[in-house]
């Protein structure tokens, strides 16, 4: 087999083909500190595994994966073990490391390669992400895709081209719409109850007029959107 | 507790591979103090944001010397800085200056 390892970081590269060079049957061809030096690489040349890292700044790994149309297997190594589970919504993906790998996790992740079957011939993410167990949701900030508990955010609300997603703890701004979210949400917690922002129903503390109290916020209802709020209150 | 800075990974690494451990150090030796330049110059200019993403690459040197109190500080204070804040650039300063003095002796 052979490899490529793209790593804006020196050290980082040279762990790797340390590493490397330890497996018989493995050669290292090149090695590439940015992702678009490589993608011009992999354009004019056939190599069976990347070793790729998620974080780097300008073009991510995952701008890396999503740009790639006959991806050869990926092994995507990161600091952050956050972004594991998330790395397997793209089939290309065969593991992830993460840093600093050691000897063993790293030839459990050559026998995994080797294992696997070709990669698709487009690296989209997958229909149904295996990460999807109905109770997280994961959100892409600056190119890091941070987990939210569904069951602790409490109120969404649309700002543009952005919703700022406010939970227990903390509050997000995501680049994306309020209907796409909505479509992720499961409906027996979510709620629309205004053109601007969705709520977690059981996070209300009280109704009043025209408006919900959820912690400190005092999220508007839409004339439209009352009926179903009110149908779905257990009222006494 | 403050971390004592070792080379106890790259010997695992290395596996008694003394050319690759001394071209080892010698990156290390190079890139931390082009590392810590980036990171001194946009605490200078107050872009927290950029101070976060070379924390982010320093912070893996800090588990490549065994220094897993660093890097857990540095993982919080990453996040700290994607949102602007830099009261952890004082304790990040001392991590920084330990790593130096302990290349200076490698």
């Amino acid at each position: 087999m052979n490899c490529i390892i793209i790593d804006d970081e020196a050290a980082a590269r040279a762990i790797v083909n340390q590493l490397c060079s330890k497996i018989p049957d493995l050669d290292v061809i090149e090695e590439f500190d940015n992702a678009i030096d490589a993608i011009k690489f992999l354009n004019q040349q056939d190599i069976d595994v990347v070793f790729l890292d998620i974080h780097m700044p300008g073009f991510s790994g995952v701008d890396f994966v999503q740009t790639l149309k006959n991806s050869p297997k990926i092994v995507m190594t990161t600091s952050d073990s956050d972004f594991a589970i998330a790395s397997y919504e793209y089939e290309a993906i065969v593991d992830y490391l993460v840093k600093p790998i050691t000897h063993e996790r790293f030839e459990k992740c050559i026998q995994k390669v080797k294992s696997s079957s070709s990669p698709p011939s487009n690296s989209n993410p997958a229909e149904v992400p295996s990460t999807d167990t109905g109770e997280d949701l994961y959100i892409n900030i600056d190119r890091r895709l941070i987990k939210l508990k569904l069951n602790e955010i409490m109120v969404i609300e649309a700002k543009g081209d952005y919703i700022d997603v406010k939970t227990e703890k903390k509050e997000y701004r995501v680049h994306t719409t309020l209907k796409k979210i909505k479509e992720k949400l499961p409906e027996k917690l979510f709620l629309q109850i205004h053109r601007s922002y969705i709520i977690n129903f059981t996070k209300i503390i009280d109704i009043e007029d025209n408006s919900v109290l959820i912690e400190k916020n005092v999220i508007p209802i839409s004339r439209s959107n009352r009926p179903e709020l009110m149908r779905r209150l257990n009222l006494l | 507790m403050e971390d004592i800075p070792n080379l106890k990974y790259i010997k695992e690494l290395s596996g008694e591979d003394t050319i690759f451990e001394q071209k080892f150090i010698q990156i290390l030796k190079e890139e931390f103090p082009e590392e810590v330049q980036i990171y001194t110059e946009c605490i200078k200019n107050e872009e927290a944001g950029l101070a976060g993403e070379i924390v982010h690459k320093l912070k893996h040197k800090f588990n490549i010397l065994s220094m897993a109190n660093a890097y857990e500080f540095a993982v919080n204070y990453e996040e700290e800085l994607r949102v602007g804040d830099t009261n952890g650039d004082h304790k990040f300063r001392n991590i920084l200056e330990t790593i130096k003095n302990y290349l200076n002796t490698i």
